[in-house]
């Protein structure tokens, strides 16, 4: 018990100064700027097809699941508003995020673990290159600007899978679903929703960074670290939404 | 008379490149690896050092271009002391130190191109799109491999590789280069021809080079001056005649 909580004190401690580090970092010259677009092409862009299917679906099923429930006391009308607020304030930034988790932050902590254990993290440092600024940074930039793209196309997808769901029982026209939509939302929802996926993309890169960059050697440590990755960065996604929720209970 | 191997009839400038006095390091709490080696690399020298596996030849190495910080001891490369500047001023000094990692360490996302690209942008801003690219097939050329200037790390053979760790070491044109057992994991005849290429170099460039190797062949084609690692000091130092002639039957050993 003694030793699972120093290690994990360690693990605290190491993660904190990695992110000083990216602090330090991320504003001094020189700028990584192609690797940056590279990454966030890789990041953002590849990951559309699976999130834009997460989305619809996400949509789709959220809708079909409440109409029974809305039904009974006749209130299917509030159908599309309620399953646009649930996507926007909740689901869709949770789902899309820890589907970046998943896809992204085990990618990130693979590559770099296994760039650690090759020693092309130590080439670049002999050839007097930067690697945290060159690997690191561009990466959390990446993942902290696209995840609330990402989040915004399934918000945008959720709600037209929301409505192709409403008109399987239903009989709506789109504009009429996009008008019942857009008249419950308000920027107290959508901003807070959105503000926090920048978080979620930030620890999201940073923890697959962290846990990639630290990989002892050998290929087992390569596992070990998308794996961890992973579990952190879903971990993260719920803390963070649960103090997000709390912040945003108390100022709203 | 004993006879001399071809690089030892060289005589080597007597201005040294590397200084390492009384170098110390301990992995954990007991795991003491180096315990005081010191050692001097002379300017267009080839220094070959042995040993067994574990006995601190790579960990030494890689204290010279401070990828491992040592527990104690000096470290001076070009006349500066290395384990007390700021990685700014570090870099610089790196930038003129080559270093061939056993597994060459190319960059699996990268075209050959790329990998040699990669380092030179970053430390060439004034040359041209058309500099650039003549300066790695000029590199390329000198390790005979232009042809492949488009293929993947992954296309590549194991020599293959290491000649393109090689171009990638010499395109900044280091005034030191580092081989961490350059020959590992090469067949016989591989093994000769990088050991000519490392040999080549040396006299083209007029580097100074410390070769860690278990491979004896390399060692004696390369080496000026051998020096043999055992339990975290340097045990034995002479050429390859003297040591391969010695009285103490450990070091014999290490040349049948």
């Amino acid at each position: 018990m003694t030793t699972y909580l120093k290690s994990t004190f360690d693990d605290v401690g190491s993660i904190t100064l990695f992110i000083s580090q990216f602090f330090k970092e991320v504003f001094a010259p020189p700028y990584e700027f192609n690797e940056f677009l590279k990454q966030s092409y890789k990041i953002g862009y590849k990951s559309i097809p699976l999130v834009t299917i997460t989305g619809f679906i996400m949509g789709l099923v959220l809708t079909l699941q409440s109409r029974p429930t809305l039904a009974s006391f006749g209130a299917e009308s509030w159908l599309p508003s309620m399953v646009a607020l649930s996507l926007i304030r909740e689901i869709a930034p949770v789902i899309t995020a820890l589907i970046c988790a998943g896809k992204i932050a085990s990618g990130i902590g693979a590559e770099l673990g296994s760039m650690k254990v090759t020693e092309q993290i130590d080439a670049m440092e002999v050839a007097a290159v930067n690697p945290f600024k060159y690997l690191v940074v561009t990466r959390v930039l990446a993942t902290t600007f696209m995840i609330p793209l990402l989040v915004i196309l399934a918000d945008f997808v959720g709600i037209i899978g929301g409505y192709v769901g409403f008109n399987i029982h239903g009989d709506a026209s789109f504009t009429l679903y996009l008008s019942k939509v857009f008249d419950i939302l308000t920027f107290a929802d959508v901003l807070p929703a959105t503000i926090k996926t920048f978080f979620f993309g930030f620890f999201i890169g940073i923890i697959g960074c962290y846990k990639g960059y630290n990989a002892n050697n050998g290929t087992e440590s390569v596992g070990l670290a998308a794996n961890s990755a992973v579990v952190s960065a879903s971990l993260s996604i719920f803390i963070i939404d649960m103090l997000a929720v709390q912040l945003t209970d108390l100022l709203l | 008379m004993l006879e001399q191997s071809p690089r030892e009839k060289s005589t080597a400038k007597m201005s040294p490149t590397i200084e390492i006095n009384n170098l110390h390091k301990t992995f954990g709490k007991d795991n003491h690896v180096l315990k005081g080696v010191t050692l001097t690399v002379n300017k267009g020298e080839d220094l070959v050092i042995l040993g067994k596996s574990g006995t601190g030849k790579s960990i030494t190495i890689k204290c010279i271009v401070g990828l491992i910080k040592p527990d104690k001891g000096e470290i001076k490369v070009l006349g500066q002391d290395i384990t007390t500047l700021k990685t700014s001023d570090l870099n610089k000094i790196r930038v003129k130190i080559g270093f061939l990692f056993q597994n060459s360490a190319l960059y699996d996302s990268m075209s050959v191109r790329e990998n040699l690209d990669f380092t030179l942008r970053r430390h060439s801003n004034t040359l041209t799109e058309k500099e650039i690219t003549s300066e790695i097939l000029e590199v390329l050329e000198s390790v005979g491999l232009a042809e492949a200037i488009d293929k993947m790390p992954s296309e590549l053979s194991g020599g293959m590789r290491k000649r393109i760790g090689l171009a990638r070491t010499l395109i900044l044109k280091p005034e030191i280069i580092l081989y961490d057992e350059p020959t590992t994991g090469l067949d016989t005849i591989t093994s000769k021809e990088i050991s000519e290429l490392i040999l080549r170099i040396q006299k083209e460039r007029k580097t100074s080079s410390i070769i860690i190797t278990h491979d004896m062949a390399c060692a004696k084609m390369t080496a000026d001056r051998i020096m043999i690692l055992k339990d975290g000091i340097i045990h034995a130092e002479g050429t390859y005649t003297e040591l391969e002639n010695s009285d103490d039957e450990w070091i014999r050993s290490f040349f049948i």
